[in-house]
Order: C-alpha cells, then sequence, then structure tokens
C-alpha cells in the first residue's frame, strides 16, 4: 500500500464519517459541523494529490486548499446564524421537530 | 505509511468518530477540534506548513468556538432527548457506510495511486503570498468580497429582529 | 578580545553542540530537539517565578506597601514558597464537573503557552525551530488558548466560570484581529513571516540609531496597538474583566484549585511573556543591542532585558488604570484599534512606496496622526467628561 493511497483511504473514511454524522445526527449544529468535517477531506485530497503529483512547484492543491478554508469559514458562520435564526423561530434546534416548511 | 502518519489517522478518525457520536454536543465540538488539529498535523505533514497552521487557526481558533457558542444559545436545560440519532438513522448510516466503500473500492483498484514520494517540494510562504497575488488574484478578490458578504449575512440573519420594534 | 564576547555570546549554542558529540549520529536530531525544548522548559517558568516576585513587589511599591518581605532576601523565596503551597494543597473538583474536560483545561493552555516560545528567537542563533511561517505559527497556537479558556469556563459547572470564559472569549476575539493587523506591517516590510528573517532585517545602525521597525510611524503605531491588544489578549488590567476579582471573583478559573490553578497561572504569565517576546521580535530588534557600542553584551542578555522591561510596563499600567467596562472595551476595539491597525497597514505601503528621505517621514506622520485624532475625537464626543459627582445618604 502507497503513502498516496493511505491519506486517500484516510479522506475517504473522513468524508464517510462527516456523511454519517451529517445524515443522522438530530441536532442541526452538528449536522453542519459534519459538513465542514466532508469539506476538510477533500481538503485533505488535494494537499495529499499536490505533494504526490507531478507538478508540486505550482501550488494549485494548495491554493485550492487555502480557498477551500476560507469558503468553510463563510459557510460556517452564514450556517450558524441561520440556525440562530431558525432556533429563534422555531425554539429548538432538532431536525426531527423541524417539519414546518412550506412552499 | 509511516508510523507518524499512522498515530495521526488514528487520533484524527478517533476525533471525529467521536465528535459524530458523543451525546453531549458540547463533547462533540471539543472532539472535533481533535480531529481538526489531527488534520492540520497531516498537511505538516505533507509539508504544507502554510495550510496546516490556516487550519488550526480557522478551525480550532474561530469554527470551533462559533460552534460552542451556538450550541449554548441554543441549549435548553433540562430538555431530556431522546436519541442523539435522528429517526432515519440506519438509512443514513447505510448511504454513509456505501459511500465509504465505494471510495474505498476505487482507490485500492486505482493504478493512479502507485506514486513514490517525489522529493520535497521548496514551499515557502513567499511564494503562496506570490502566487495569491500574481496567478491567483482573481479567487482572492472573489474570496475576499464573499467573506465580507458572509460577515454581513451572518450579523443580519442572526440579529435579533424584536429589538428594532422595540 | 572580541573572540571572547563571540564565544559569550554562543555559549549556550556550543554547550549544545558540545553535548550532541556525546550522542550517536542517528539520535542526534532528536536529542537536539529534546535539549532545546528542555531548555525552553526550564528557562520560562524560572523567568515566570522571577516575574511574580517582580510583579507583588512593584505593585506594593506602586501603592505603598512592601510587598512580600518575610521569605528569603527582599521575599525573593516568595515564589518557592507559593509553588510548594499549591503543590500541597488539596486538589478540589466540583461534583457537578465535567471531569474529564476540567482536567484537560489548564494542560491544554499551558502546553499552548508552551508552544509559541517554539518562534521566538531568545538570542543570536537560539530559537526552538526556524519555521518558514513563524509568525502565522505563533498566532495559531496563540488561538489554541481561547479553546482552552472555553473549557475551564464551561466545564467548571458555575455561573461565574461560564460568564468569566464568555467575558474572556468574546475580548479575545475582539482584539486577536487587532494583534494580527498590527503585526502585518512588520510582514509586509520585512516580506517574511520567519521570525529569525525580521529579526535580521531590523539588524544594522544609522549612526548610534537601530534600524528597529518601532522608530517608523508606522512601526510605532503598530507597537502600540501590538501592546494594547497583547494585554488585552493576555487579560491583564485594565482589561481583566474575564477575571475581575470584584465582580465574578477570578472568572473562569474560580473552581481550580491547588495544581491546576497554579497552572492557570503559570499559562496566563507564559503567554504574557510569550506576546511580549513577539513584540521585542517583531518591532524592538529581537535581541539585537539598542547602540552599536553596546553590541559586545550577550544577544540573550539584550531579549530578556527588553522582556523585563515590556513587562514591568504591563505592571505599572495594572498598577495605574482602573478596569474598564465591557461596553468600553468592545467600543474601543472596534471603533478605534481595529481601524487605525488598517490605517497603520496603508501607511506602511505609502512608506514602502515613497523615497527614503524626510518627506516620506513628514507624509507618514501626518497619515498616522490624523485618523487617530479623528477616531479618538469620535470616541470621546459620545462621552461627558466631567468631574464625578458623589450623593451620598443622610
Amino acid at each position: 500500500m502507497s503513502s498516496l493511497q493511505g491519506y486517500l483511504l484516510l479522506s475517504a473514511l473522513l468524508f464517510a464519517v462527516g456523511l454519517a454524522g451529517a445524515l443522522t445526527r438530530r441536532n442541526a449544529i452538528l449536522v453542519l459541523i459534519g459538513i465542514e468535517l466532508m469539506l476538510n477531506s477533500a481538503n485533505l485530497n488535494f494537499i495529499a494529490f499536490w505533494r504526490y503529483g507531478p507538478a508540486p512547484a505550482a501550488l494549485t492543491g494548495i491554493m485550492f486548499a487555502i480557498f477551500s478554508i476560507g469558503i468553510a469559514a463563510a459557510e460556517a458562520a452564514v450556517g450558524l446564524a441561520i440556525i440562530l435564526a431558525a432556533y429563534r423561530h422555531s425554539g429548538t434546534t432538532d431536525l426531527d421537530e423541524m417539519n414546518s416548511l412550506k412552499g | 505509511m509511516t508510523a507518524s502518519f499512522l498515530i495521526l489517522a488514528l487520533l484524527t478518525v478517533a476525533g471525529t468518530a467521536a465528535a459524530m457520536g458523543l451525546r453531549n454536543a458540547v463533547h462533540c465540538v471539543l472532539a472535533l477540534t481533535l480531529g481538526f488539529a489531527g488534520i492540520a498535523a497531516l498537511y505538516l505533514q505533507l509539508g504544507a506548513q502554510f495550510v496546516g497552521l490556516a487550519q488550526i487557526m480557522v478551525y480550532v481558533g474561530a469554527v470551533a468556538i462559533l460552534a460552542v457558542f451556538a450550541i449554548m444559545m441554543t441549549h435548553k436545560p433540562g430538555q431530556a432527548e431522546a436519541s442523539v440519532f435522528s429517526s432515519h438513522w440506519i438509512a443514513g448510516g447505510v448511504v454513509a457506510a456505501a459511500v465509504f466503500a465505494v471510495l474505498a473500492w476505487a482507490i485500492a483498484s486505482s493504478e493512479a495511486v502507485f506514486q513514490l514520494l517525489p522529493p520535497q517540494p521548496d514551499v515557502t510562504v513567499q511564494k503562496i503570498g506570490d502566487a495569491l497575488m500574481h496567478r491567483f488574484v482573481l479567487p482572492l478578490e472573489i474570496m475576499g468580497l464573499l467573506l465580507t458578504a458572509a460577515l454581513i449575512g451572518a450579523v443580519v440573519i442572526a440579529m435579533d429582529r424584536k429589538e428594532e420594534t422595540k | 578580545m572580541t573572540q571572547v564576547f563571540v564565544q559569550l555570546d554562543q555559549i549556550f549554542v556550543i554547550v549544545k553542540y558540545w553535548l550532541l558529540g556525546f550522542v550517536p549520529a542517528g539520535w542526534q536530531p532528536l536529542v537536539s530537539a529534546i535539549v532545546s525544548v528542555v531548555t525552553v522548559v526550564i528557562a520560562f517558568p524560572a523567568l515566570f517565578a522571577l516575574v511574580t516576585w517582580f510583579e507583588r513587589k512593584g505593585l506594593g511599591r506602586m501603592q505603598n506597601r512592601y510587598g512580600p518581605n518575610r521569605a528569603g532576601p527582599a521575599g525573593l523565596f516568595q515564589p518557592i514558597a507559593d509553588a510548594i503551597k499549591s503543590l500541597t494543597k488539596e486538589d478540589i473538583v466540583p461534583l457537578a464537573a465535567d471531569h474529564v474536560v476540567h482536567f484537560l483545561a489548564p494542560v491544554l493552555l499551558v502546553t499552548a503557552a508552551f508552544l509559541a516560545y517554539a518562534v521566538i528567537p531568545v538570542g543570536r542563533n537560539m530559537i526552538v525551530v526556524n519555521l518558514n511561517a513563524g509568525v502565522l505559527f505563533f498566532f495559531a497556537v496563540g488561538s489554541v488558548v481561547e479553546l482552552s479558556v472555553f473549557m475551564a469556563g464551561w466545564s467548571s459547572r458555575s455561573k461565574y466560570s461560564l460568564l468569566g470564559a464568555m467575558r474572556a472569549i468574546a475580548q479575545m476575539i475582539s482584539y486577536e484581529v487587532p494583534l494580527v493587523l498590527a503585526s502585518v506591517v512588520v510582514i509586509m516590510q520585512a516580506g517574511s513571516l520567519s521570525t529569525v528573517a525580521i529579526v535580521e532585517r531590523q539588524a544594522g545602525y544609522t549612526g548610534i540609531w537601530p534600524h528597529w521597525f518601532v522608530f517608523t510611524p508606522w512601526g510605532f503605531v503598530g507597537f502600540a496597538l501590538f501592546m494594547i491588544a497583547a494585554t488585552a489578549e493576555s487579560n491583564r488590567s485594565p482589561f481583566d474583566l474575564p477575571e475581575g476579582e470584584s465582580e465574578i471573583i477570578a472568572g473562569y478559573y474560580i473552581e481550580y484549585s491547588g495544581f491546576k490553578f497554579a497552572l492557570f497561572f503559570l499559562g496566563e504569565y507564559l503567554g504574557m511573556m510569550a506576546t511580549s517576546g513577539m513584540a521585542i521580535t517583531l518591532f524592538l530588534g529581537g535581541w539585537a543591542a539598542p547602540f552599536p557600542f553596546l553590541a559586545w553584551i550577550p544577544s540573550y542578555v539584550w531579549f530578556f532585558l527588553k522582556l523585563l522591561a515590556l513587562i514591568f510596563g504591563f505592571i505599572w499600567i495594572r498598577g495605574t488604570l482602573p478596569r474598564l467596562r465591557m461596553d468600553q472595551l468592545m467600543n474601543f476595539a472596534w471603533e478605534f484599534i481595529l481601524p487605525m491597525a488598517l490605517f497603520n497597514m496603508l501607511v506602511a505601503g505609502v512608506w514602502h512606496f515613497m523615497p527614503p528621505g524626510i518627506p516620506r517621514w513628514l507624509v507618514c506622520i501626518a497619515m498616522v496622526a490624523t485618523p487617530c485624532i479623528l477616531l479618538s475625537m469620535r470616541l470621546k464626543r459620545k462621552k461627558k467628561l466631567q468631574l464625578r459627582t458623589y450623593q451620598f445618604a443622610e
């Protein structure tokens, strides 16, 4: 098993853990955190491919990861703000009880 | 597959798995910071110093703090939660396991992954800065705009509207 | 003669390589790292003990009392007595506390505080690790402190702890932004994030005048902003609301006792000294001597003299200024320090592109003075400054 394979498998595992969290948790904040985890696993892929790729001097993988971290920060801020607004509206962060969304 | 990689991988997976499985939401976030720190250490191990340190600064210093604040603002004391998992947890778990199985199969059967580690590239922060200011200047500007919009948007969404009408 | 001074300057480096000569070649990197780390872990807590004595003595002088004067000459052994006391005290953990998190909080705080010293050059060739992104490492480690403060406040299950932790986190987040922005000007000018490169950039003298960044308009403002933000970051008076004794007892570590309390105390002082060390590295020329004719004194002596001078500044401020209110603290951060730090970056850019000479000085001084005056007028306008009148019960 090569090292790149190890990083990719770890990243896939982290993605699966994040996905499982996002799909199964009841608390909306933890669902958001699961999504963050999935973004992180994608970043790990970028960095691993950058390091093992043919042209590491081009810095493409690093740039992807930097922008992705920035976007994740913006996403976390807006996501938590939406959860707070929803909590103020419905009085809960339990996703099973937030079932009144209508068109 | 060095020992340091195995230790860091184990730490990261343990942290994230605990974050998704623990009962107390604050414990979840604290466990998650362990996972984020593990990922940052993996970045450092791969030679991406700048990204690893930025990861610690953004995730441990900002996102985790934001998350615990949000949890404490939305927590109701004495609220006996029946279960931390939603009613469709079996379906969710199956989907996640299937995704991992497909990804792992793809990685295991790919031939592109059998590469030797190329020599350590010389990545100074100066080079990253040069790239950000020349080749990637447009994404950088868009990023700045996005962060400003997100900052204002988050404040507007989370602001208590009742305060205005008083 | 000069050879002796060079050897004296490098004595710790020479001793380290002499020690490394005894181990086989394969083990040398590991042993080298251990030697450096052990030195930091011994030297800075020793300095911490000295500083606590210095602070109590200094505050005592400012308040017309003696300060500690029983243990040892002039109370110099007081820190040892304190250490023995806190080690032998019973370690009380509240029954309702979250035991694991309660235990981990002080450990994380002290670990983060020690890690920050890895990138601070305390003398010529004396740095634990010369990271390419050293300044970024310092701030990344500093942001971990917030998490440990939250853990301490939350796990204690006490309202005072939680209030203190919330105050501390709000304050630390507000002042971390200006702290980073104030140091950005130095990074712009030095063109590097490596602390060693930044110190080397400030080497050299014009006449007897050193080329420190603090002796430029943007550097002076940056240094002032950095020190104000550093005072707030380390929760020192006048920004000590998170642990104001008269308001919320001791803030986030009220439920800690014995050795864990001592660890919080240690972590706080280590944080203060690390931030001061960073200020020295960024603005005060690091380990360089202030005058060329004093350059024969070893570099580490200069570093620690500067460190003690900055710490004396902290103590002096603590002895003279009253505590701020929460809204004053936040207003000051967002309405004065942050815009000022942003203006300062603009000034640093102008300084970089103007040709050297008198006009550059005049333009840059005008450019930092104008927003400073306007912003402070704006801050003052809201308040009616007048002599306080007292009403007494009859």
